[in-house]
């Protein structure tokens, strides 16, 4: 197992030096000329060359490369050509709003979620299964910005319950404010995982050995937890690393509709302004995260799959 | 080389198409519901000309913030446009999108699924292992990232929607090429000199376009979403031009002037979205029962 954890984590290395490499493709080939694309058609000759001089856009395509991991090995992103803040400084700030809604509304996904689907699997074809099916339905259809908009306009606009935006200071007020944004991001969170708790129930209750725990007079309680969802186990853990993720990019534009700081409204806000090196900066955690849930999810499975660490 | 083409009126016929359009209609009402919507959703996007009321782009400092009268069924914004005909043009964006990001996304992914897939080897090693790490990337994430880099405006919104669809193509198209590969007729066709041209686009492509034509109608409406969020965002459509996701983003801005252009779009995006996601699902199940639950 300690061999498997090893190999996985040495895999991870270049996979995030292959996902660096694109950011650099993207950010510095793609639109042409990065100086033209920050500052525009408009400017003066004079202004491209010193932006080129600044960002060490004058050196060789490789050195740039070179520059640039080095520059992602130390923590140093440049500066923000808005406000000549560290772009570290802003991540950094930002970050953690980021992290608390992604992990208050996958909990709250998870903690709706999974019972539904439960409540689904063992009212097959009822009442109960139904109201399941068309709830995940709208949640597969329904965007998350279009809801969150809803959730403001009745809640804080208009009833005056939630603060309308920001972040908040200090725990209380923070939990205050990450109410609505992690609501909405968790309904769509709790539709696909309550659907996929159903599938995944009912095709383990189909198995020989949950007829002979039923024959051999276990209780519906222990059928159901002990052998039913412990099974379901496998496939529920890829859908929350999905899911996950799915949160993470759900956050951004949750993050504009709630005026919250974050990750997203920081990269959003860089793109209109062309602030090339908070793009740059934000893309990277983006990306990073990425590579990190799915490094996530190979552990889980590990541990919820014990077969897995044979081989 | 003839004979081998000539096999094909041999073989039984293909099931008649019409019977299983038939068989996809009358499955369930509700295919029926979500059929009717997109019909609905496509005769407005293609009249919109004709039946908006008035123009999209008209700007009246009189009629700001408006709420819903039946000179303005939803209001007007707070430039005093008319929010109905703003939805109106707006589904144009979310049609062409839809249709077109999923239609290029199938092109280039089947490409390079089956390019991987047939010669195998190093080639394979870097599409599959390109495909893999895009593969983790969430679809929106993925066109936030590409679209940082390019910017908003038509074809870099039709790049960015592509791009992002590709790797879902790709990989199931690598996997039914892998397995078509093994038949004896592509063997055959192999031992009887067949150039490697005609036997991709002769007999491999057709044997693996059921599950690409599902995944295109799955992704319908994916990619209608996806527009929408990414012109939510300021990254897809821009502005004055009409999209359901800025007419969103234009509401929120102007949160204490009317709510209705939120409410209206948005629920236009639902709609349309369920209705391709049941119809998606219906087409899945008549085309290939296997995955049918």
């Amino acid at each position: 197992m300690v061999r498997y954890l090893m190999w996985r984590l040495l895999d991870a290395v270049p996979t995030i030096l292959l996902v660096l490499t694109l950011v650099f493709v993207c950010m510095r080939i793609l639109p042409g000329d990065p100086a033209l694309a920050a500052l525009g058609d408009n400017a003066l000759p004079d202004q491209l060359a010193a932006f080129r001089e600044k960002m060490g856009l004058n050196v060789p395509l490789w050195q740039q490369y070179l520059d640039f991991l080095g520059g992602v090995l130390t923590l140093d992103f440049g500066r923000s050509l808005m406000n000549n803040t560290s772009v570290l400084q802003l991540l950094v700030y930002n970050l953690p709003y980021t992290i608390e809604l992604t992990i208050a509304a996958m909990v709250m996904g998870v903690v709706a979620g999974i019972p539904l689907g439960v409540l689904a699997a063992t009212h097959r074809n009822r009442t109960a299964d139904s109201g399941v099916r068309v709830f995940s339905l709208i949640g597969y259809a329904i965007p998350d910005f279009y809801l969150g908009a809803l959730l403001l306009i009745t809640f804080s606009l208009n009833l005056g319950w939630f603060p309308i935006n920001g972040g908040g200071d200090g725990f209380v007020d923070r939990l205050h404010h990450i109410v609505l944004p992690a609501l909405t991001l968790a309904f769509v969170k709790a539709a696909f995982l309550g659907r996929l708790t159903r599938t995944s129930l009912l095709e383990v209750f189909g198995k020989d050995y949950v007829r002979t725990a039923r024959a051999k007079g276990a209780s519906e309680r222990r059928v159901i937890y002990r052998h039913g969802l412990r099974n379901a186990l496998l496939p529920l853990s890829t859908g929350m690393g999905l899911s996950l993720l799915a949160t993470l990019s759900g956050s951004v534009a949750i993050e504009l509709v709630f005026n919250r700081p974050g990750i997203g409204k920081l990269l959003i806000g860089a793109i209109t302004e062309r602030d090339y090196a908070v793009i740059q900066g934000g893309v990277i955690v983006f990306a990073l995260f990425v590579v990190l849930v799915n490094l996530l999810m190979d552990l889980v499975y590990i541990v919820v799959d014990p077969r897995i660490r044979v081989t | 080389m003839a004979a081998i083409i000539d096999t094909a009126d041999i073989i039984a016929p293909a099931p008649n198409r019409l019977a299983i359009l038939a068989r996809i209609m009358l499955g369930r009402p509700a295919t029926i519901f979500a059929a009717l919507i997109i019909l609905v959703f496509v005769a407005v996007a293609v009249l919109a000309p004709w039946i908006a009321p008035y123009n999209p782009l008209a700007q009246s400092i009189l009629k700001i913030n408006q709420t819903p009268s039946w000179a303005h069924w939803l209001g007007t914004d707070q430039f005093g446009r008319d929010v109905l005909s703003r939805m109106i043009y707006g589904s144009r964006n979310s049609l062409i999108f839809g249709l077109l990001s999923p239609v290029l996304a199938a092109i280039v992914g089947t490409t390079m699924g089956v390019v991987a897939g047939y010669f195998g080897g190093a080639v394979d090693r870097v599409i599959s292992r390109l495909v893999d790490l895009l593969l983790a990337f969430p679809e929106l994430l993925l066109a936030i990232i590409i679209a940082a880099a390019l910017g908003g405006g038509f074809w870099n919104v039709v790049a960015v929607l592509t791009v992002a669809f590709v790797p879902g193509f790709a990989r199931i198209a690598r996997a039914q090429t892998l397995s078509v590969k093994q038949e004896p007729y592509i063997e055959a066709a192999v031992a009887v000199g067949v150039s490697t041209p005609v036997i991709i686009f002769r007999h491999i492509v057709p044997n693996i376009a059921a599950p690409i034509v599902v995944l295109v109608t799955l992704w319908v409406a994916s990619a209608i979403r996806l527009e929408a969020s990414l012109s939510f965002l300021g990254l897809g459509t821009q502005p004055p031009n009409p999209s359901w996701g800025n007419i969103i983003r234009d509401g929120l801005n102007n949160l204490f002037g009317s709510p209705w252009p939120i409410i209206g779009a948005g629920l236009a995006i639902t709609c349309v979205v369920l209705a391709f996601n049941l119809f998606g699902d219906a087409v899945r199940d008549a085309l290939d029962p296997e995955t049918a639950s």
